[in-house]
């Protein structure tokens, strides 16, 4: 330093300055000639498309096909007298949701703005249901989104008072997971619904979810054999590895489709929707795998070192020391998988499944909606969108959190 | 020290051990699928083999880019196939990366409006699976156009849309196209020679750049001339309810091109995002302080540091568009997917079938992760 200060200097927060709103529009829309065209133009596009839009949603779009098909798109045809399983495992699922939120924010505000307004936004959802479907249906899910933020509340208190249930909650949702599977399948003393004749977001969510639970340990091991000194167990995991990267999904959906009923004993029949299944959890195993693998290859080789030097064997260094960090790593990469895993069970419309594409195309080939095809494909775009951007707005905020513990 | 380690707790052995265990298990599951296979090839009277391939294909392809009747072999319809898959990867590959990085650079732009619909674009596009939108572009873009052809909407430069699909200009195919063919691709890696050098001297001489300039731009005149007129373009013809002449593209051709286009550039966009990103700031001020103009700073300093990072994502975006080309059958496109799908379910030979899409599939992969991994060393920071 050759300039020295006489006096020790106090460090102001940075001013904040109040840009009014003109010098804002200035500053962001017209800077300079060039800006000013992007401005001009970007605003000619967005009237055109608006307009068009607009128009198209209020005055040209017959949207009765989406009520009068709401069922169907949601739960395609499960048996109507056992309606009320898939309702109770929605309820399941929301109080459940709100008890983690409720834990997860138990030292902040519950609800900041964004929170509230998506709230809003379903409560205004599920009481504009009630004109075209009926006004049961909206007040269930009116009742459920209460039970919900009820719950939520309730686990704020819960989670301050057991500080230590936030690392129970993975485990938890593992158990509701088999609790809600075992409601909509049936069994024991509930009647039995064959895997075969789900259809509809329930089938999409189920290949989904089941896909991703089965397809995390397969991909940890595979990711672990990767990068296995034994070159046997190497080999196999990249040979594996490798070649279901290197094909299309639908190929392997083509093989679990019909090559699984010829390499199976004549006398052996698997569900098509296990075999489906089976397909999607490998392809996404091999992908977690390369995902995993990252994680692993992040931690520094002194953390094993260290490990071993405590004495721990070979397998309890990758048990406790290796695989929780590089697990936490690449958590958020998890989730993007697990949204590309859910936009890819649309591809079981290809292979004959009436999953939620799938049976908007079998709806759209009903007489009475022939042509409908911009109505229906706009619903469908809204719900993948609706479900996919939120978990994509989860794994950022889980990074940010992430990052910060980090530090 | 010398008490002998037993062998079931030895590090050495247990590590034979366990690799002859996983050969052995690989080896009887395969073995017991393999019978299966055989028993069941047996009970349905087919013996392994691709001499179907030679057989009579008879059943219609809508694309043939190669003459291509239903009276053809198999094999020749698998080949119609792969030459329609490749046709949509290429053109979809060069075509997405050019959205997409208008798309991300528009993501980074001064411009708030401009920046908040490129994101919309992004969020959109990313999170709605592919096969939805391949559906949206064929059934509620591309067969919802008019079908009647006594007066198409048409674009400028005669393209007309229809529910045949597009009708464009292309060039004729005399000698006189190919010969301008060449002169347009000499041009072009002349023009890019005397570009480099023209900013080297300017970058590493001060030089003006002037007359370079001249030649650059006497270039580019004689290279649209040659567009112009040398292509011998053909246009298509309006006439009696028919649109004859030029190239048409099919409905099934143009939603999967469109559909592919829109899907892999909102990935790209984001590939190219964090790419700039990733340069630290650092870089541009110590480029302006040098003197480099905007423009050129971006294009000396920041972009070559970007593309060593963006290089390998972009390179697993293009294998998912390849992939993703196999969705094609979903809208009737005769990809190497479809057409092999179909020959299976005519022959029964799954297997074989299978066998080929494999090959062709993991073959297109290695030639990109080749391609792009050689552009990838090219890039990289030379260092000791």
């Amino acid at each position: 330093m050759t300039t020295t200060n006489p006096e020790p200097s106090v460090i102001a927060a940075p001013p904040i300055t109040q840009i009014s709103p003109g010098a804002w529009v200035k500053k962001n829309l017209f800077s300079d000639w060039f800006n000013t065209i992007l401005t001009i133009v970007c605003l000619g596009a967005i009237a055109w498309l608006g307009y068009g839009l607009l128009t198209w949603i209020f005055t040209q779009a017959q949207w009765q096909v989406v009520p009068a098909n709401l069922r169907l798109f949601f739960v395609g045809r499960y048996p109507a007298p056992l309606m009320w399983r898939p309702w109770t495992a929605l309820g399941i699922i929301a109080v459940s949701a709100g008890l983690t939120w409720g834990i997860l924010a138990r030292s902040t505000w519950l609800f900041n703005r964004t929170g509230l307004i998506f709230l809003g936004v379903l409560a205004v959802l599920f009481v504009a249901l009630s004109v075209p479907v009926s006004l049961n249906t909206s007040l269930l899910l009116l009742a459920i989104l209460g039970l919900s933020v009820a719950a939520a509340f309730a686990g704020q208190q819960i989670g301050q008072r057991f500080p230590t249930l936030v690392s129970w909650l993975a485990l938890g949702w593992l158990g509701i997971f088999f609790i809600v599977f075992g409601l909509i399948r049936g069994g024991l003393f509930l009647r039995e619904v064959r895997l075969d004749d789900l259809s509809g977001l329930l089938l999409t969510l189920l290949t989904a979810i089941v896909s991703i639970v089965l397809s995390f340990p397969i991909g940890i091991l595979l990711a672990l054999g990767r990068q296995s000194n034994l070159p046997v167990v190497r080999w196999m995991s990249i040979g594996f590895i490798e070649i279901i990267r290197g094909l299309p999904l639908i190929t392997i959906l083509f093989m679990s489709s019909l090559l699984v009923p010829l390499i199976l004993p004549p006398n052996v029949r698997i569900d098509r929707v296990v075999r489906a299944i089976a397909g999607l959890t490998l392809f996404s195993a091999a992908y977690l795998a390369e995902n995993v693998r990252g994680g692993l290859q992040s931690i520094p080789r002194g953390q094993s070192e260290a490990a071993k030097a405590l004495g721990l064997s070979a397998p309890l260094v990758t048990v406790l020391i290796i695989l929780p960090q590089a697990l936490k790593a690449v958590i958020p990469t998890i989730v993007g998988q697990f949204i590309s895993l859910f936009k890819d069970t649309s591809l079981l419309a290809i292979i004959g499944f009436a999953e939620l594409l799938g049976i908007s195309q079998s709806i759209l080939s009903n007489p009475n909606f022939l042509g409908r095809y911009q109505e229906v494909y706009a619903f469908d775009t809204v719900i993948y969108f609706c479900c996919c951007y939120a978990m994509a707005l989860a794994s950022r905020r889980l990074e940010k959190q992430l990052r910060t513990e980090n530090r | 020290m010398d008490e002998k380690i037993p062998f079931w707790r030895d590090d050495r052995v247990l590590k034979i051990i366990g690799q002859v265990i996983a050969v052995v298990v690989f080896v009887t599951v395969m073995l017991i699928l393999g019978s299966n296979i055989a028993r069941n090839f047996q009970s349905l009277g087919i013996t392994f083999g691709f001499g179907f391939l030679r057989r009579a294909a008879s059943f219609g392809i809508g694309d043939t880019p190669i003459p291509y009747t239903p009276s053809d072999s198999y094999g020749r319809a698998v080949l119609v196939g792969l030459v329609n898959s490749l046709r949509v990867m290429i053109l979809g590959i060069i075509l997405a990366t050019v959205v997409g990085i208008a798309v991300g650079v528009a993501r980074l732009s001064d411009n708030w409006l401009l920046k908040q619909i490129a994101g919309i674009y992004v969020e959109l596009f990313r999170n709605t699976p592919l096969l939805l939108q391949l559906f949206c572009w064929y059934f509620a873009v591309f067969l919802n156009l008019p079908g009647d052809l006594e007066n198409p909407p048409r674009l400028p430069g005669p393209i007309f849309l229809t529910q045949r699909g597009v009708d464009m200009p292309w060039p004729d195919g005399t000698l006189q196209t190919w010969l301008s063919v060449a002169f347009l691709l000499i041009s072009a890696v002349l023009a890019f020679i005397i570009w480099r050098r023209r900013t080297t001297a300017m970058v590493q001489r001060g030089e003006s750049g002037r007359s370079l300039q001249m030649i650059l731009i006497g270039i580019g005149v004689l290279a649209l001339l040659a567009l112009i007129f040398g292509l011998q373009w053909d246009r298509p013809n309006l006439s009696e309810g028919a649109i004859t002449d030029g190239l048409n593209l099919s409905p099934e051709f143009g939603a999967v091109l469109f559909g592919l286009i829109f899907y892999t550039a909102a990935f790209i966009a984001e590939v190219v995002r964090a790419g700039i990103q990733s340069v630290t700031k650092g870089q541009w001020e110590a480029a302006r302080a040098l003197g480099l103009r905007p423009t050129l700073a971006m294009r000396l300093v920041i972009f070559p540091q970007a593309l060593r990072v963006m290089i390998p994502p972009l390179t697993s975006e293009y294998l998912n568009l390849a992939k993703n080309s196999s969705l094609a059958i979903a809208v009737g496109y005769a990809d190497v997917y479809a057409t092999s799908f179909t020959t299976s379910n005519q022959t029964g030979r799954t297997i074989e079938m299978i066998l080929i899409l494999m090959a062709t599939y993991l073959t297109i992969n290695l030639i990109i992760s080749l391609g792009m991994n050689t552009f990838n060393r090219s890039v990289q920071m030379k260092e000791r």
